[in-house]
């Protein structure tokens, strides 16, 4: 009982079984998260794996339909109420209210949590996200990386002890994802459990642990490289001005089970090394090729995945 | 520019893919006019019949008896009672019960005998004079008919000539029977009710089109505090709109105002609260905002034709009136009447103003039980 106690007051996230059913669909099937406090973990999986549903049973925006667990200690079935006021959820999304400006909608915000000295709190979160300048500003004239930043803000007011991103940085440019992964990471260093999901593999590499979602399950979890290795992928790269007419000649071949392009060089996966060698003999010696092995990369590993469970 | 009957027909053929996706929406297109066909068809009578009527008799003898039947027999007059107290009948009339008090006065029988030609005093509730109208007109020939079967024998005299009563009308709380008083009060009403359904119905409908619902759902706000919260300022802009429209009746269409105005702003408040219940009932069972539009087309129209403001109320059939009962429309029309030209107190809109909270409540507690707390 103590130990049960002590174990899920360590974990911000423990959930086991975790199922969601839209009609004959199964979305969310049987899912089980055990997310440490203070680690920030990415959801990765491709669009309609359950990603989205999975977070919204968290923080009590959809009904379980099976499995149990807590989230902050508390029970995510009956006790969705007081997971909302500790939890900060960012819609995939942008989900305030553009009539308003940025300070509006904090200040709004900050009221139906009710908190005190409501006026220090929304500048002190302005100064901090670098909004002071556009609190005027009203939220739909906003760029998409302003929005996320907005949202951001939005979602940190009451100082939640967990925070739920949902694709937050989708459609951000290059430099204002930087930026979002530094307040992200900042704000870890403080305490603060992050559950983000994304797309990006350079996102996922910032994780302290990722959890791969495929049509509903929990295909892999762990560290970046954990689960690399856990993949068993052996890689090749071919490089060179020749290799573009490649793909079509090495798809379905002894031991490649998975051929594609990243930038300009050929992918060659597989998990029977010594198939995939022979398969990739013929062109070691080719004019104007050059073939290197690699270790497999999260999006080889991701991509296998997907293959594999068609 | 050139012109392309292909590309025509490709935006046709998507007109008529979404079209055939909402079929709530093209339900409507098809209900609605079906619905205006009914009311208008059925329900609605110029020449309104069966009107509630009291009788008061003062006077046993036989010719008062048949006046009575008289007015029993007619297809006009409803009497749904027949007392022997002038207050009684009065009393009702304020009430709103019936529309119409025929009085037979003591001695009419021997008066008539006498050649004295009796009064028959008929009081109306001419606040709206088109409910009236018809009947009255038919009130005279109606009893003196009734009468020459029995003026027989030495009577048969009487039965020559003038009427041998003579009728005194009385148009009670509108004695010119001016239209305007009754419409502009009436319009009141509609106006409102037109207008407070329009802001709430889609009050949750845009949030969950502008993708904000999940994010209000997210925090935490009860589904209590949120339908108050969305409600409450409406009623603001609600007390704006009837101080408009009051200070128009009065200065503008001149319209008596000899009831209590503490009284109407009462009921007025009670009436906005329950139009705006019904409104944001609607947004929580719309999907889109057309859908949330057309709900309340739907709710408007009985709320217009029904309710008494465009056509006799007694004059409708009854499942019409039926279901003008249950419309706040109805009750608040006879409530601004009452107060405004018929000087209503407490006691005689109580009728009218239980129903409206009534269906306050009820309306209220279905958006609540309507309102969904996950995404779901």
């Amino acid at each position: 009982m103590t130990q049960a106690r002590t174990r899920s007051a360590e974990l911000a996230i423990d959930v086991k079984g975790l199922t969601k059913i839209f009609g004959r669909k199964v979305a969310v099937d049987h899912i089980d998260i055990a997310v440490p406090q203070g680690e920030v973990w990415g959801f990765l999986g491709p669009n309609g794996s359950g990603k989205t549903t999975t977070i919204r049973m968290l923080c009590g925006l959809l009904n379980v339909d099976d499995g149990h667990g807590t989230c902050l200690g508390l029970d995510i079935r009956s006790q969705s109420e007081a997971i909302k006021r500790q939890v900060g959820y960012m819609t995939q999304r942008f989900s305030f209210w553009e009539d308003l400006s940025i300070r509006e909608n904090l200040e709004f915000v900050a009221r139906l949590y009710q908190l005190a000295d409501r006026k220090t709190k929304v500048d002190r979160t302005l100064d901090r996200l670098g909004l002071v300048k556009r609190q005027k500003q009203l939220a739909g004239e906003l760029s998409g990386g302003w929005k996320q930043r907005m949202a951001l803000a939005a979602c940190m007011l009451h100082d939640p002890r967990l925070l739920l991103l949902d694709e937050p940085t989708a459609g951000v440019d290059p430099k204002a994802r930087r930026d979002f992964w530094e307040q992200i990471h900042a704000l870890s260093e403080e305490g603060l459990t992050v559950l983000v999901s994304t797309h990006y593999m350079d996102e996922a590499e910032r994780c302290d642990r990722i959890a791969y979602i495929l049509n509903g399950k929990l295909v892999t979890q762990g560290t970046v490289p954990e689960v690399i290795a856990q993949s068993g992928l052996v890689t090749f790269v071919l490089e060179g001005a020749q290799v573009r007419h490649l793909l079509g000649d090495l798809e379905n071949k002894p031991g490649v089970d998975y051929v594609g392009f990243f930038g300009a060089a050929l992918h060659v996966s597989g998990q029977d090394r010594a198939a995939l060698e022979q398969t990739i003999a013929p062109y070691r010696h080719r004019q104007g090729i050059r073939v290197a092995e690699t270790p497999p990369n999260l999006e080889d590993v991701f991509i296998h995945l997907q293959e594999e469970a068609k | 520019m050139n012109f392309s009957l292909a590309r025509i027909y490709a935006i046709l053929v998507k007109e008529f893919l979404q079209m055939r996706r909402d079929r709530l929406t093209l339900g409507m297109i098809l209900g609605v006019p079906l619905m205006q066909l009914f009311l208008f068809g059925f329900a609605i009578n110029f020449n309104p019949k069966a009107l509630p009527t009291a009788v008061s008799v003062d006077d046993p003898g036989t010719f008062a008896r048949s006046v009575v039947a008289a007015l029993r027999n007619s297809s006009y007059f409803d009497v749904r009672i027949e007392t022997n107290s002038p207050q009684k009948a009065r009393q009702m009339l304020q009430q709103g019960q019936v529309l119409f008090v025929v009085e037979i006065p003591v001695n009419f029988t021997r008066d008539i005998v006498r050649g004295a030609r009796p009064d028959l005093l008929v009081e109306a509730d001419a606040t709206d004079p088109a409910a009236s109208g018809f009947a009255l007109s038919a009130i005279n020939g109606l009893v003196a008919n009734a009468l020459r079967d029995d003026l027989n024998g030495p009577l048969t005299v009487r039965a020559q000539g003038p009427p041998p009563f003579n009728t005194v009308t009385h148009l009670l709380y509108n004695p010119e029977s001016n239209t305007q008083y009754s419409i502009i009060p009436g319009l009141l009403a509609v106006i409102l009710t037109m207008t407070m359904v329009l802001m709430t119905c889609l009050a949750l409908t845009r949030e969950r089109e502008r993708g904000t619902y999940e994010n209000l759902l997210a925090m935490p706000a009860t589904p209590v505090e949120i339908m108050i919260g969305k409600i409450a300022p409406n009623i603001a802009i609600g007390a704006v709109q009837s101080t408009i429209i009051l200070l128009m009746a009065r200065y503008v269409f001149a319209v008596p105002m000899i009831g209590s105005l503490a009284l109407l702003a009462l009921a007025l408040t009670i009436y906005i609260i329950a139009n705006l219940a019904v409104g944001y009932t609607f947004s929580t069972l719309a999907e889109n905002q057309l859908q949330a539009m057309q709900m309340t087309m739907f709710f408007l129209l009985p709320a217009i034709l029904l309710s008494g403001f465009a056509f006799p109320f007694a004059g409708m059939p009854l499942w019409a009136q039926d279901i003008g009962e249950v419309l706040p429309a109805t009750h608040f029309l006879r409530i601004v009447r009452g107060i405004l030209l018929k000087d209503s107190g407490a006691p005689e809109i109580w009728s009218d103003l239980w129903p409206l909270l009534l269906f306050t409540l009820a309306a209220g507690s279905l958006a609540l039980a309507r309102f969904r707390r996950t995404l779901d």
